[in-house]
């Protein structure tokens, strides 16, 4: 189960400046740890090391956004977009 | 004539100042971490080639904890997170307070204080951390209160000759020791009031917000504390504590120094109050003491004379290594001041710069 994870511009470096990488696992939480493996810089930067969403971390899954619920066991299904955003906060 | 450098953090990123002729001018390179506020920063000297660490809150994504060894031209990031609580402990980093390399007796290590209350200690000269279980098990830590700021490890003070004796400062937790390399902690507030606790409560064994605690490298049994009221100092290595407010303003404030080279001269930018945080009288005063704390008075050659109402915040003060001291302090009005003769006299190097969190000092041959 493959899917591809959109980023936005402050992300790209860790991603050896794409605008996406691939994601495997049939929900976010493990899709995320599947992440971890192959790329633990670029997971710590949208979880926490409890393997939570960073607060300020908007996460959708074909357009659907996980923020709320068990966020982790969003299914992603085979071909999905995994759209990445912060959320628009600070002063 | 050497390099000096100052690294002021600030709330919108890092800014490396640099001087070639004797702290006399400076010259400022583009802002670093641009957006991202930087609380702690540090310079490790042992190394043969120096290292600039920063801890840097990126706001969306998380804390990171970065190097460079090139004075700043470029940083790391190690691939695997350098920081972070192991699995299973229901935590997670929120902000990097505190960078503190150890001793040359342990070249390669450097102690990291985060929110929450944790010490971390990284044994590879900052690239990779590891929590310090010892104090994270420590069975006061669920009544550890957050301070103003957060519940934040802020200071760490390792003993210059004993390496397994290392103290920590916390808000609002207190001082804590360890004479065995961390595995256990005792509270060391033994005469450090609370004010804000109920009046026949203020002197606990535990849980004073202190705000900075300091020391000279050949007296590390006379410490220094600037509490949230109350200015003290210990001759027994925190056994217990006597206060040293005469000739100060007010026994509030956040920063506190020692000189490099006179156990016995200290600097604070007292506040009027927990309330006030603003310097007393409106007056933009250094206040100095030459004798451990028996009598303070104010600096004021160079500084504003207008009403001034800004903070001087705890890791924002620092002194170098020359003889004469170069002091140097930042404001939240994001304002830098320097002296070069012991704080008699100081000039504004920097302002109109965001909102100043951490200033530290490096000088090079």
């Amino acid at each position: 189960m493959t899917s591809r994870l959109l980023l936005p511009a402050a992300l790209r470096r860790y991603a050896d400046e794409r605008n996406e990488v691939e994601l495997t696992g049939s929900t976010l939480g493990a899709a995320l740890d599947d992440l971890a493996q192959r790329n633990p810089q670029l997971e710590r930067k949208l979880r926490d090391e409890r393997g939570e969403l960073r607060p300020h971390v908007l996460v959708f899954v074909d357009g659907v956004s996980v923020r709320t619920g068990a966020a982790m066991d969003t299914p992603v299904p085979d071909g999905a977009e995994v759209f990445v955003a912060p959320a628009v906060s600070g002063g | 004539m050497g390099l000096t450098i100052l690294l002021v953090g600030t709330r919108k990123g890092l800014l490396i100042a640099r001087s070639t002729d004797d702290r006399r001018t400076w010259s400022a390179d583009d802002f670093l971490f641009r957006n991202q506020e930087v609380y702690s920063v540090a310079a490790d000297l042992r190394r043969d080639t120096p290292r600039i660490l920063a801890g840097v809150g990126t706001g969306h994504w998380g804390p990171l904890l970065t190097y460079s060894d090139d004075l700043g031209a470029t940083w790391s990031e190690p691939e695997e997170p350098p920081i972070g609580f192991p699995a299973g402990s229901d935590a997670s980093v929120a902000r990097v307070w505190q960078i503190q390399p150890s001793t040359e007796l342990e070249p390669d290590v450097v102690y990291a204080g985060v929110e929450p209350h944790a010490l971390f200690r990284s044994e590879d000269g900052g690239k990779h951390f590891a929590l310090v279980e010892g104090l994270w098990q420590h069975p006061h830590r669920p009544e550890w209160m957050p301070g103003g700021g957060g519940a934040c490890l802020h200071t760490v003070l390792p003993h210059p000759t004993d390496p397994k004796d290392v103290m920590v400062v916390m808000s609002a937790a207190g001082v804590y020791r360890t004479r065995d390399g961390g595995e256990s902690w005792s509270p060391a507030n033994r005469g450090i009031q609370a004010a804000f606790l109920p009046e026949d409560q203020r002197f606990p064994e535990f849980g004073q917000c202190v705000h900075k605690v300091a020391f000279h490298p050949s007296r590390p049994d006379r410490l220094y504390a600037q509490n949230h009221f109350g200015v003290y100092r210990s001759d027994d290595r925190g056994d217990s504590w006597t206060p040293i407010e005469s000739g100060l303003p007010s026994n509030f404030g956040f920063s506190l120094i020692v000189h490099p080279h006179r156990p016995g001269t200290l600097y604070s930018f007292p506040l009027r109050a927990d309330a006030e945080r603003f310097p007393p009288e409106a007056k933009c005063r250094v206040y100095r003491t030459e004798n451990a704390g028996d009598h303070w008075e104010p600096l004021s050659a160079g500084l504003p004379e207008d009403p001034y109402y800004a903070a001087v915040l705890r890791d924002a003060m620092v002194a170098d290594a020359s003889d004469p001291a170069g002091v140097y302090f930042g404001t939240r009005l994001g304002e830098v001041y320097a002296s070069r003769d012991d704080g008699d006299s100081w000039t504004m190097i920097a302002s109109h710069l965001p909102d100043i969190l951490s200033v530290r000092v490096a000088q090079l041959a």
